[in-house]
């Protein structure tokens, strides 16, 4: 059975149809990419599966659980994380606390008023820290952080939830080519124990992680399959070159 | 409104982030000194000696100060630490005003370990009742939704009281008995006010244990970005309802020494002239941090006793116009004169690494 299985999903906002029945499977521990062009519905895709928008109609299921009618909540404690497209760090909390607030988030009431977890959080605090490259600057405000450094908090709070399924919206977005790339390393790791749906501009970045690609055009998907079948593909070449 | 918290949601662009924390660095005390614990330290001095200094009538006007600072306290938990806008915090602090007049009234008990708690208690249950309804939906309640539900809340209390004869209606409940230890009697005056003081402080160790613990720094995700905590597994509704009820057992609290302090009990003590009073203070002194609500407190009281004095005609514009200038040009309040952006937000763990980092970079 696969991690995530999304069918016939059609989200229509006011006159705009933004899916039309679009669908993503997404196998265990697999990096599978979603791209197209602007418009295409990527992100609103993203959005239906992580709980940020409700679809229309079809199903969402995850972990063999219909989570269609979930909330937010409801899918992070059942094992899937976001990280948005608008980087949505605290800002006028420490790069510590924003990491140890998503640690956290599944303490009970009890252990949360007596800080009962703190001690034992703060070593996996500095790990996610040091492995973002951001353990210099754990005590200042993550409003402080460039851009890219940003991206990176925001890519560390969703995993320090420690999800099966990670959900990435353009995590590379105004981000300079060593960035990407440092990027691109620091996700490589992860993949032993959870699987990355990624929306991405980049082509590049995309081709280098991803195990699979689900190309959307207008809210349908064009194709699907592995990176060299997608290459290969007419129909997305077409409209790559369209866009070109 | 506290328009610089509202103006730093996370979605606004990159620019605005980085130059508020700028400003508030710019703020910022030398590295390893903390301005807190010194405002809070002078003021409880401040407090402590006040009776040895003021006149009678005075000391009893600081006691009713000490007990409005209890309830400015409850409303900077609500807003200040969890931004949930309650403008209806008066319904809190008044029903349990009225509900220790009717136990001194009707059924003569007025022994201090039954009316404090009753009135505690009577708080929390009308906050765990109108949180639960305007809170507890399945999907995030809006600060429009909320703030205007409090306010109706509020104002249909005011009206209830004011047409309920049992309740004493316009009147209210006049000559509420003393409170009681055995046979000794609180009345006003320098034990009253030592005995309102000491549960203050109480009350605000409790409340600085609570906002310093994990449970401090959940409240601060809500307040910042309550969608982004939703998504790490946050049931942020249960966090919301669970604060507003403590924030209405302290208002209880203070509301039933108010009761007996004053001696009665009126309509407008659950309406929304108290609601907003609450408001202002905590805005005036600094929201977000607690001595901030207990300074409000005590400074627009002590303003307007002054001017009330002294400029009999005019006394309400001249404050008016204080208030607005506070809240346009300090919209973190009078305490951010003294206070950095950092140290009023806080750290919320590691904290001796915190310290270290701060030795390191204050070294030459």
């Amino acid at each position: 059975m696969p991690l995530l299985e999304a069918t016939g999903v059609k989200k229509i906002f006011g006159k705009l149809t933004a899916l039309d029945g679009a669908a993503l499977t997404v196998g265990e521990n697999e990096f599978h990419g979603l791209i197209g062009p602007n418009g295409s519905g990527k992100s609103t895709l993203m959005k239906c599966i992580a709980g940020a928008e409700v679809p229309t109609q079809g199903r969402v299921s995850f972990v063999n659980t219909d989570i269609t009618a979930f909330t937010p909540t409801e899918r992070a404690r059942a094992g899937m994380s976001l990280k948005f497209q608008i980087t949505s760090v605290l800002p006028t909390l420490t790069l510590y606390d924003n990491i140890l607030l998503a640690l956290q988030a599944q303490s009970s009431l009890f252990d949360l008023v007596f800080s009962r977890t703190r001690v034992a959080l703060h070593d996996q605090v500095m790990t996610m820290l040091t492995q973002f490259r951001l353990a210099d600057r754990a005590f200042d405000a993550a409003a402080a952080l460039s851009h890219g450094q940003q991206q990176w908090l925001e890519i560390a709070m969703a995993l320090a939830c420690k999800p099966k399924l990670l959900l990435l919206d353009e995590p590379t977005g105004g981000m300079s080519l060593e960035e990407r790339r440092v990027t691109g390393e620091l996700l490589q790791p992860i993949k032993k124990h959870c699987s990355l749906v990624i929306v991405e501009h980049d082509l590049d970045f995309i081709r280098d992680i991803c195990d699979r690609l689900t190309v959307l055009d207008q809210g349908k998907v064009l194709a699907s399959g592995t990176v060299s079948e997608i290459q290969a593909n007419k129909a997305v070449q077409e409209i790559y070159l369209r866009r070109a | 409104m506290s328009a610089a918290k509202q103006a730093i949601p996370a979605d606004i662009g990159g620019e605005a982030v980085v130059a508020m924390a700028e400003h508030g660095s710019a703020k910022q005390a030398a590295p390893g000194r903390k301005i807190l614990p010194i405002v809070e330290g002078v003021v409880l001095v401040a407090a402590l000696v006040a009776p040895l200094l003021l006149q009678d009538y005075l000391t009893v006007f600081a006691t009713r100060v000490i007990i409005l600072a209890l309830f400015a306290l409850s409303f900077d938990l609500v807003w200040g630490y969890a931004g949930i806008m309650s403008f209806g915090q008066a319904l809190f602090f008044g029903s349990a005003g009225y509900g220790v007049a009717l136990l001194a009234r009707d059924l003569d008990i007025t022994n201090i370990f039954l009316v404090l708690p009753a009135g505690t208690i009577i708080g929390l249950t009308f906050a765990l009742l109108l949180g639960g309804f305007l809170l507890l939906g399945r999907h995030p309640s809006s600060v429009i939704f909320v703030s205007l539900g409090t306010l109706t809340g509020s104002y249909a209390a005011d009206r209830l009281a004011r047409g309920w004869y049992y309740l004493g209606g316009q009147n209210g409940i006049p000559s509420i008995a003393p409170m009681t230890v055995g046979s000794y009697e609180f009345s006003e005056g320098p034990p009253f006010y030592y005995l309102v003081l000491g549960i203050l402080v109480v009350v605000y160790l409790l409340c600085r244990f609570l906002v310093r613990s994990q449970f401090g720094l959940a409240l601060a995700g809500l307040r910042e970005n309550e969608q982004r905590i939703a998504f790490f597994g946050y049931k942020a509704q249960h966090l919301k309802a669970i604060i507003f009820a403590i924030g209405g057992a302290v208002a209880g609290l203070a509301g039933s020494l108010y009761a007996f302090h004053e001696g009665f009990v009126w309509p407008n003590m659950v309406g929304v002239v108290v609601s907003t009073q609450v408001v202002l203070y905590v805005l005036f002194g600094g929201s977000g941090t607690l001595i901030g609500a207990v300074i409000g407190a005590v400074i627009v009281e002590g303003v307007s006793f002054w001017l009330s004095d002294n400029y009999r005609e005019v006394w309400p514009i001249i404050l008016g116009v204080l208030l607005l200038l506070v809240i346009l040009f300090r919209p973190l309040g009078l305490i951010s004169f003294v206070l950095g952006e950092r140290e009023r937000v806080g750290s919320f763990g590691g904290k001796s690494k915190a310290t270290e980092k701060e030795k390191r970079d204050a070294a030459p």
